[in-house]
């Protein structure tokens, strides 16, 4: 490594333990953002010799993140962003952290996927899924499937593993030189019913999906869920047991388990590690609380609600929603979730934007009651489970009322 | 459905194309519409029209929301060609028309950096701003209209120019609207508006005009708007801060 780039790490993880130390953050960010002033390369140097694994896509990418990580620990240590902080400041800091390793899993947010892709020459990029996500700024979903589409081509040696039932992920990654392909379902599917390769209507039927104007179409996925296991290439099914709720954790984990094996881990090693992974910064955390058993599932987009009502059991649930920055100031996607999955379950409603959620939710004719605080929800719920569903800022408020669980 | 106009009680709904023109929540339009004419009593049916289909002319009321340049092009090429809504206009349908589709009712409008012919069943014309309007809108309506002040959240770069056949919807006073002094259009039965929110969730009175335009009616049955009401307050007061 040049001299420049040894002193940009250090200071980097000077500059993180000091952010850690003062309270101010886990220091994720801005160890890596002192990093590449000093050194602009700094997140190529730090990726050099390394093998690399990205993952991105609008939702399941931390956990999925995780589980590579996790599976590819077979190997060898393996350098990871686990605090989902995804941008290159992120990456810097995390592999300045980590020190010489020689693997390391990346989590990469889906604007900046090109620039990682150039900067850290990766083996293997997963791409799981695109759908809308922060209206107020974020790129419309076609523009960021050509971004995409634009990267690997650039990219030919890169191996993608790429999710077969989302049109946009797949016309993304289809001019690719390798390609593995997965089926982890699609849920949302409101952001690909036009086909982005020719206009034309994308038709469904029984989890097969092809346009009605050209060629593309689902390609034969390698990797698939079936029942509480995962299918590999070789037809073999392996049981996934894990700690993490709902099917969307098991495609996230078959997810991992293909990219798992472009590094040469076998499903039946990897496996056990999956259910190591409790939680993911604060993400499916259990606390305990005045005889309540809390669990705080995050949702951050139409399709990741969809996700939480699968993963929620049936119980008490609080629902809190923000519309601060990191949320998206526009709350009009609530009217792009139904809400119908929580009728005959006690629901309760808080957060700045209570008010969007409570008109959304009488049209949707699911009874609620809104708290003020959280301490309130937990008063208005009887000893037992309480899940907690929020967006991205009404979660961390939450977190830290838990004393930020991980 | 029939293909004459329906002299049923049931009041039909229609969704312009949610395959194409569906990016701020606008179900919730339609939602917000079928719920409140049930809790009248009224019998709704919904319709949700895709691209491919043909555009059914004898529904009452036809919504169409917002969306991104190119289905918002390929929207107003298929709406011209189909001519199944201009019909249903002609014989008097209530329409509500929100961003993208808001424009593309006028004479032009602008996508991908070219001029598109619009629909010319509103006489105005869009074009491109130079700053993108993403935030809190406010106005207050066209006092013909009987309406308490206009809430939404817009997020658009065109701005829009209105011709005489049309009265702007709202003076704006918060917000940018069509160019930051006016908001919106209306002129016989149709409605445009930059205002998603959704609309109509944020502004319950403005569902009550249309499903009054579609029946006939001067009046409804009240409502226990409490909850709406204090969206309204709050978001009311947000756009002044």
């Amino acid at each position: 490594m040049p001299l420049r780039a040894k002193v940009a790490t250090s200071v980097s993880r000077t500059a993180a333990a000091l952010s850690r130390a003062a309270g101010r953050g886990d220091g994720s960010v801005i160890g890596g953002w002192i990093g590449l002033k000093i050194d602009p390369d700094l997140l190529r140097n730090l990726a050099s010799g390394r093998a690399i694994a990205l993952v991105s896509g609008t939702n399941g990418k931390t956990t999925t993140t995780r589980f590579a990580a996790a599976a590819l620990g077979v190997l060898g240590p393996v350098a990871t962003n686990s605090f989902g902080a995804n941008m290159p400041t992120g990456h810097t800091s995390a592999l300045a952290k980590a020190g010489a390793t020689p693997f390391a899993v990346l989590e990469v947010d889906e604007h900046y996927l090109a620039r990682v892709i150039d900067e850290t020459t990766p083996r293997v990029v997963a791409l799981l899924n695109l759908s809308r996500d922060q209206l107020d700024r974020a790129k419309e979903v076609a523009m960021m499937a050509q971004l995409w589409r634009t990267a690997l081509a650039a990219h030919p040696d890169v191996h993608v593993v790429a999710n077969a039932d989302d049109p946009m992920v797949v016309w993304s990654a289809v001019g690719a030189g390798h390609v593995t392909w997965f089926s982890a379902g699609q849920r949302w599917t409101d952001d690909s019913w036009v086909c982005p390769e020719c206009g034309a209507p994308i038709n469904r039927a029984q989890g097969d999906w092809w346009c009605t104007g050209c060629t593309l179409r689902r390609p034969q996925a390698q990797w698939t869920v079936e029942d509480d296991g995962v299918v590999d290439p070789r037809g073999d099914w392996h049981l996934v047991k894990l700690q993490l709720p709902g099917h969307v954790n098991l495609g996230n984990a078959a997810t991992a388990l293909a990219v798992a094996a472009e590094f040469g881990v076998r499903p039946i090693e990897a496996v056990p590690r999956l259910a190591s992974v409790a939680s993911v910064a604060g993400r499916y955390a259990q606390v305990e609380r005045d005889g309540r058993t809390i669990r705080l599932l995050l949702a951050k987009n139409p399709a990741s609600w969809l996700e939480a009502f699968d993963m929620a059991e049936e119980a008490p649930t609080l629902l809190s929603i923000n519309a601060r920055d990191p949320d998206g100031f526009d709350t009009s996607w609530l009217y792009d979730v139904d809400f119908s999955p929580l009728r005959g379950r006690p629901v309760l409603i808080t957060g700045d934007r209570a008010f969007d959620l409570a008109v959304r939710l009488e049209v949707n004719e699911v009874p609620f009651r809104h708290v003020h605080t959280f301490d309130e929800a937990i008063r208005a719920t009887p000893p037992g489970r309480l899940e907690v569903i929020a967006n991205y800022t009404a979660f961390q408020d939450i977190r830290a009322e838990l004393d930020r669980v991980n | 459905m029939s293909t004459e106009r329906s002299t049923e009680s049931v009041l039909r709904i229609v969704w312009i194309y949610p395959d194409l023109l569906s990016t701020y929540g606008d179900r919730g339009n339609m939602l917000i519409l079928a719920r409140r004419a049930a809790l009248r009593g009224i019998p709704v049916e919904t319709y949700q029209v895709r691209s491919d289909q043909a555009m059914p002319s004898t529904a009452d009321i036809y919504l169409i929301g917002g969306g991104e340049d190119g289905p918002q092009a390929l929207a107003a090429q298929r709406l011209i060609a189909d001519g199944g809504l201009h019909r249903a206009v002609a014989q008097g349908a209530a329409v509500l028309a929100v961003c993208a589709g808001y424009q593309l009712f006028g004479r032009s409008f602008y996508a991908k950096g070219a001029q598109c012919a619009g629909l010319d069943l509103l006489d105005i014309s869009s074009d491109r701003g130079e700053t993108r309007a993403v935030g809190e809108v406010r106005g207050d309506i066209d006092p013909r209209l009987g309406l308490p002040p206009l809430t939404g959240f817009e997020n658009h770069g065109g701005r829009t120019h209105l011709g005489p056949g049309v009265a702007p919807l709202a003076r704006v006073t918060a917000g940018i609207g069509n160019d930051g002094h006016t908001e919106g259009a209306w002129h016989g039965k149709i409605l445009g508006t930059y205002a998603h929110g959704p609309a109509l969730a944020r502004n319950p009175d403005i569902a009550d005009l249309l499903l009054r335009w579609a029946i006939g009616a001067d009046s409804l049955a009240p409502l226990d708007d409490t909850w709406a009401d204090r969206l309204r307050g709050e978001r009311l007061a947000a756009a002044s801060a």
